[in-house]
């Protein structure tokens, strides 16, 4: 990785960055591509958020869809761990709450493939910075 | 003139008051003729030891403007504070506090070593507290005892003031006791609760001197020694410290510096030793074995003999002696061999003094007065043995003297002055300032000087080797040959000379060691001084004059030591006197500790 | 199209599952099966206009559904397109219906900025970070502005640390700049102890980098060149993705030498903690980093003037640090209309207890608690009534019915009796005795106690054991005087916060339930039914058949009666174990 020598440089990285996320989804298969984030704190793990991700990575390939499964924080939904967002092309994401393997599988078949919500969904209760004015 | 010192106003209990910025709220009270109780706080101003932990909390007042009330002990003063010490708020804070220390403590002070000493009874009797609340379903933090050959160790009563563990490690430098566990089980111990006897404990005893409660004291030596005096076919033979004599007279209600040599003679008498001798005596052999030492090391080092060890280290503080042992074993052919005036004074009774009572080795009893508790478990060491019998039998501390004299129905105030028997009971102004700081070197120079120029000294008094100053130094001029003199109390100080001697960075050619701040006189077995430094220097005081009304000051002057060297031992560092007098150190690194 | 209901359970209480089937059946008889699916969710948190049904894609928020709505949902919207304007939530103010659910006050209730990142970001990825603006706050620093520039954003932006004591972050900083030394430090404080408090180790674990970007922006401030985090040992995924992210970090030249090309360097590395909670009170905390045993020191010295290895050192915990780039990128006055008069910007809360949604918010200082609790949190598990929420941590006060309206912020939680802590919220309900819970609290900090003063070392073991005997029925009147009397002498002669706060549950519950002491000590009842010692089983001569059911499974013979006669219980021998009144199939024991 190169060092970044600026604060101009910082910015011209971050653009490249984003640039580059967005070639990476079209050049895949824009219509189709899935985004799949697995809250992966302690806690998540606890309840049993690896083996949903490992789930969803291997099926995913299995299953022929095309997507990128990520791990991130905690969403603060300890109630409901494991937790996934899940964000469908031109759709908002939505946030499933209590995933063990039988919803992922829905997930997959359900919502992934025929755009259908399933049971589990959280809703969404808060602000972001962006939208905070 | 340098910058004028700040200073702040206050007002503490309705009176104004100025003091120099840094002042705690506890001790401008002091000024004020307040004085508020604490019982974790400790300051020996002229020995630069304080201790402020803030834990015990007894020492709270309110503060105007401040939302809860404030340790004095460590709280400084600051410009228009206003400090109440005994408002409603602040005295049922401290009863209250009080009643939680109160509620983790034995209440068996009748038969507790400390009782009438101990500063927790006297605040509870100060405080006027009469019950304990839910005392009878408060469980107590217990811990297991520990007893070393020095030192007893009843954690149930420590009530982590901490003063014991800022001697073990800001003072001494020994860091055998710290806090351990969390808690209501917090504790001031060894590290992983190991017994004493397998930390790095020197038996300095400067953490029993501090204690405030029974949770550390002395092993208790005297019934033995009534035992000894009990038994028809024992001889028992006694040995005092010189800073004994001027300590004791504070365990009768006699004003600190207080010399009952006299008094002390006849108490021991009537308590049935058969001679009362004077470690002083071995003093004066000690000086003669040690300065002739110095003298040979420093002739050979002039001559060009590269393999002498200088500088010469005194060897006559056994708790000093264990802290080398323990942390510079690569030193230890540094120190003088000479054996302490204790172990001196042992050797010499039993051999000796026996042939010319005719009296066996094992039916001579030598018991040793001592300021000291490290001298307890020098008198055990095996190299300080025949055949399994100690040189030195017993050795009790000031504390356990007084004790034992007022068990024997004895006013130490109303006994004639009696003098010391002969042979072993003679003594010089030299042996006598063994008891102070700086004391061992001057007697030392006092007698190498005279042997090694041949002249006459026309100034006894090397005032400038005294003093209370941690580290000091001082160059004497033996009669041509500059003397390069290195003074340290307390362990800590000592090791900062150490350190330069390991390092090669020491010019001097002698160092004395005293393993207690201020010397023997503020030794661990003394009584205590409570944190009062003028105690220990009135103490010095009273060497020095003890000293200087000596008609003779200078060790090889002292008949008795001639007439020895003559009949006995022929002269200094024969082989005779190398055979009795002089030992060797060990590598305390090296011993195995097993597990308990 | 989607119907979505709410399947939390609050409204899980009140039919939706009715509602829910009901739906589908009319659905399947008007044929739209296919075409509309009907979904239960979690809780959307608005128990109290519950239950919920919510149609998608046009964001229709119907409140306070019945099972027979379903028929009107399915005829009227689904099958007309037109909205059912009873059952649209009315904005309180305007009286309005609300057609549209983005428009809902409700759903903007929280608001996060420390938590920004977390969920969203691969944490362990640092190109996500600056995706999202990261390291740009540190970038706009250390190129535009002066130290005194920061350091009055960060004043002027009234954030307040999140440490505790709500200490002005922007001053601590400034005391930190003005002390000369030749090296000074940051410190991280990452050794998150109150029990259900994770606030920190989300962020850790979720967006280390803003606490890395924001220490380096406090280094430049306050001149310092080397930071460090205090995290606790029991946080290892925390400590791998803080390692990866200072790697990551160095790798990019926004750690180390000459950072983003200034001649500013900075460098931070990580102290583990070994698990005492008291490491927590700063000065403990430096004491542990330099190896000493961690417990506390009287103040001042403070850090800022003496701290890591003697030199200035400013501390801060980790959500303070997670707020601070927002700050210097939106800007004070943007940060300073969030929040109360004296109390700035948004605090996370940990809510546990009897509360249906337990988890992790973060919500805009003078919220309230009812806001929290009710709106947010879900309400009480199982329907059950609110009691109590203790605040704060295990040292904080509980709160009643009464505070539930307190706009939460640093000092009206003082003012009510609590504190702000670290952000932990635990609700209890009705079933919870509010002495054993101030005995549960009690347990936590003799236990965590470094035993340094008196006071706490002894007085709060004293506490825990005077609440013990009246929890046992040993207790007296005169006892309740003395329980208050050592609360407040402990909280007036403490050496730190640990004890000068310890007490606050005992306090509060005096304060707040003293009918609850007195049933325990005068009449010796636990009015929850909570202590054992308290209870006793009774059979109720009526009820019971004499089936021997009871007494077959009683493990200590206390159950006496002859088949079909009534049974007796001797509460002399009965060890409260409970067997007998699970067994009983005629409702015959109860507890009295």
């Amino acid at each position: 990785m190169s060092q970044i020598k600026s604060l101009a440089d910082l910015r011209k990285k971050r653009e490249e960055i984003k640039a580059e996320m967005d070639t990476r989804i079209k050049a895949i298969d824009p219509e189709n591509h899935v985004q799949i984030k697995v809250a992966m704190a302690t806690c998540g793990i606890a309840a049993g958020a690896k083996e949903i991700m490992e789930f969803f990575v291997e099926q995913l390939d299995r299953r022929n869809i095309q997507g990128v499964v990520t791990q991130t924080g905690c969403m603060g939904y300890c109630y409901a761990e494991p937790t996934v967002e899940i964000t469908l092309p031109g759709r908002e994401p939505v946030v499933y709450g209590f995933v063990d393997l039988k919803r992922a599988d829905q997930i997959i078949e359900k919502y992934i493939k025929e755009g259908e919500l399933i049971d589990g969904i959280i809703p969404v209760n808060y602000e972001t910075i962006d939208s905070k004015e | 003139m340098g910058k004028m010192m700040e200073t702040v106003r206050l007002t503490i209990d309705n009176k104004e008051i100025e003091v120099p910025k840094g002042t705690t709220i506890y001790k401008a009270a002091k000024q004020l003729g307040i004085e508020i109780p604490t019982l974790c706080y400790l300051h020996l101003d002229d020995l630069n030891i304080e201790n402020k932990p803030g834990g015990c909390r007894i020492c709270v007042a309110e503060v105007q403007g401040r939302r809860n009330l404030a340790p004095t002990c460590s709280t400084n003063c600051e410009n228009g504070m206003v400090v109440k010490t005994h408002t409603t708020r602040v005295l049922n804070a401290r009863r209250t506090v009080m009643e939680f220390i109160l509620s983790d403590h034995p209440t068996d002070c009748l038969v507790c070593p400390k009782s009438g000493t101990c500063e927790l009874q006297n605040m509870a009797h100060l405080l006027g507290i009469r019950e304990i609340p839910g005392a009878e379903y408060a469980e107590m933090s217990k811990y297991k005892p520990d007893t070393s050959p020095s030192i007893i160790r009843d954690l149930d009563k420590c009530i982590m003031c901490r003063r014991c563990e800022m001697m073990c490690n800001d003072v001494q430098t020994v860091g055998a006791l710290s806090a351990v566990n969390r808690g209501f089980m917090a504790a001031v111990a060894p590290a992983f609760e190991q017994n004493l006897e397998h930390s790095t404990c020197t038996y300095c005893g400067q953490c029993v001197a501090v204690c405030p409660t029974g949770a550390l004291t002395e092993v208790d030596h005297t019934p033995e020694v009534l035992r000894a005096l009990a038994d028809p076919t024992k001889t028992v033979i006694v040995q005092t410290a010189p800073a004994v004599r001027a300590a004791l007279g504070e365990a009768f209600g006699m004003a600190p510096g207080t010399l009952v040599t006299g008094k002390m003679v006849a108490a021991l008498r009537a308590l049935g030793f058969d001679y009362v001798f004077d470690t002083d005596f071995g003093a004066d052999l000690t000086i003669m074995e040690e300065g002739t030492e110095l003298l040979d090391r420093i002739k050979r080092h002039l001559s060009g003999d590269t393999t002498v060890r200088l500088p010469l280290l005194t060897s006559c503080c056994p708790g000093w002696v264990n802290f080398f042992e323990e942390y510079f074993p690569d030193l230890k052919d540094v120190p003088s061999s000479a054996k302490s005036p204790q172990q001196m004074f042992g050797a010499i009774a039993k051999s000796y003094f026996a042939e010319k009572i005719k009296v066996d080795r094992e039916n001579l009893v030598v018991v040793s007065i001592m300021p000291c508790l490290a001298k307890k478990y020098e008198c055990q060491r095996e190299e300080f043995s025949v055949n399994g019998n100690r040189d030195v039998d017993y050795s009790i501390s000031t504390r356990e003297l007084a004790a034992f004299i007022k068990q024997a129905n004895l006013d130490l105030n109303n006994l004639e002055d009696e003098e010391f028997d002969a042979p072993l009971g003679e003594s010089t102004g030299a042996g006598v300032i063994f008891g102070a700081t700086g004391g061992v070197i001057e007697a030392a120079c006092r007698t190498a000087y005279e042997m090694y120029t041949g002249k006459k000294l026309d100034r006894i008094d090397f005032t400038e080797l005294r003093g209370l100053e941690g580290v000091r130094s001082a160059t004497i001029d033996f009669d041509g040959l500059p003397l390069n003199i290195g003074i340290a109390h307390g362990l800590g100080n000592a090791r900062k000379l150490l350190d330069d001697v390991r390092s090669g960075k020491s010019q001097f050619h002698a160092i004395e060691v005293m393993a207690c701040p201020g010397g023997c006189i503020g030794g661990g077995g003394q009584p205590a001084h409570h944190g009062n430094s003028e105690i220990i220097k009135a103490r010095a005081a009273a060497i020095y004059r003890e000293d200087s009304k000596k008609p003779l000051r200078k060790s090889h002057e002292n008949p008795f030591i001639i007439k020895l060297y003559e009949e006995y031992l022929g002269h200094p560092n024969s082989e005779k006197a190398h055979h009795l007098l002089h030992t060797r150190y060990f590598d305390k690194k090296k011993k195995v500790i097993v597990k308990q | 199209m989607h119907l979505l209901v709410c399947g939390g359970t609050g409204c899980h209480a009140s039919e939706s599952d009715a509602i829910l089937w009901n739906l589908r059946d009319e659905l399947e008889a008007k044929g739209l099966s296919d075409k509309v699916q009907v979904i239960l969710t979690g809780c959307f948190g608005f128990c109290e206009k519950g239950p919920i049904v919510k149609v998608m894609p046009d964001n229709t928020f119907y409140v306070q559904v019945k099972p027979d709505d379903a028929q009107a949902i399915v005829e009227e919207h689904i099958i007309k397109g037109r909205k059912i304007t009873r059952l649209l939530y009315h904005d309180p103010k305007t009286k309005e219906p609300v057609g549209d659910s983005k428009h809902m006050g409700f759903f903007k209730k929280q608001l996060r900025i420390v938590l920004r990142n977390c969920g969203f970001i691969n944490p362990e990825n640092i190109d996500e970070y600056i995706a999202r603006d990261g390291y740009e706050a540190l970038g706009q620093v250390l190129s535009e502005m002066t130290p005194e520039q920061v350091i009055e954003i960060i004043k002027d932006s009234g954030h307040r640390g999140r440490g505790g004591a709500g200490f002005p972050t922007g001053f601590k900083w400034e005391i930190a700049r003005r002390n000369k030394s030749d090296e000074k430090y940051v410190v991280c404080n990452a050794d998150e102890g109150d029990p259900g408090a994770f606030m920190d180790r989300s962020v850790l674990e979720g967006d280390p980098h803003s606490v890395l970007e924001a220490m380096t922006i406090c280094g430049y401030s306050i001149g310092a060149s080397k930071g460090l985090i205090y995290v606790r040992a029991e946080y290892p995924l925390a400590i791998h993705r803080l390692q990866v992210a200072i790697r990551q970090a160095h790798e990019y030249g926004l750690l180390g030498k000459n950072i983003l090309g200034t001649d500013f360097s900075f460098d931070i590395s990580l102290r583990l903690g070994a698990g005492a909670f008291v490491c927590g009170e700063e000065t403990a905390l430096i004491h542990s980093m330099e190896g000493h045993r961690g417990e506390p020191t009287i103040k001042p010295p403070f850090p800022a003037e003496s701290g890591y290895r003697g030199k200035p050192t400013n501390v801060n915990n980790v959500e303070t640090f997670a707020s601070i780039p927002v700050i210097i990128l939106k800007g004070a006055e943007w940060y300073k209309r969030i929040g109360t008069e004296k109390s700035k910007g948004t605090k996370v809360f940990a809510l546990a207890g009897k509360i249906n949604n337990v988890g992790l918010i973060e919500v805009p200082m003078g919220t309230t608690l009812r806001e929290v609790i009710f709106e947010i949190g879900g309400g009480i598990r199982n329907g059950k009534k609110f009691k109590a929420v203790q605040t704060g941590g295990p040292s904080g006060g509980c709160l009643t019915e009464k505070h539930l309206d307190v706009p939460i912020d640093f000092d009206n939680l003082v003012a009510a009796g609590s504190m702000m802590g670290s952000g932990g919220m635990i609700v209890m309900d009705e079933d919870d005795c509010m002495v054993s819970v101030a005995k549960y609290f009690l347990d936590f900090t003799v236990e965590e106690s470094c035993g340094k003063c008196s006071p706490c070392r002894i007085g709060n073991k004293r506490l825990y054991e005077l609440l013990n005997h009246i929890c046992e029925g040993k207790g007296n009147v005169s006892d309740l005087d003395r329980l208050r009397n050592m609360s407040l002498v402990i909280k007036d002669t403490s050496l730190c916060g640990l004890g000068q706060t310890s007490p606050n549950p005992v306090l509060s519950t005096l304060d707040n339930f003293m009918d609850e002491y007195i049933a325990h000590v005068r009449d010796k009842k636990c009015p929850a039914g909570k202590c054992k010692d308290l209870m006793e089983y009774y059979i109720i001569p009526e009820n019971c058949v004499g089936c021997t059911a009871c007494a077959r499974v009683c493990p200590v013979n206390a159950i006496s009666g002859e088949r079909k006669e009534i049974h007796y219980i001797n509460p002399e021998v009965c060890i409260k174990c409970g067997a007998c009144m699970e067994k009983c199939k005629f409702d015959a024991i109860i507890i009295r």
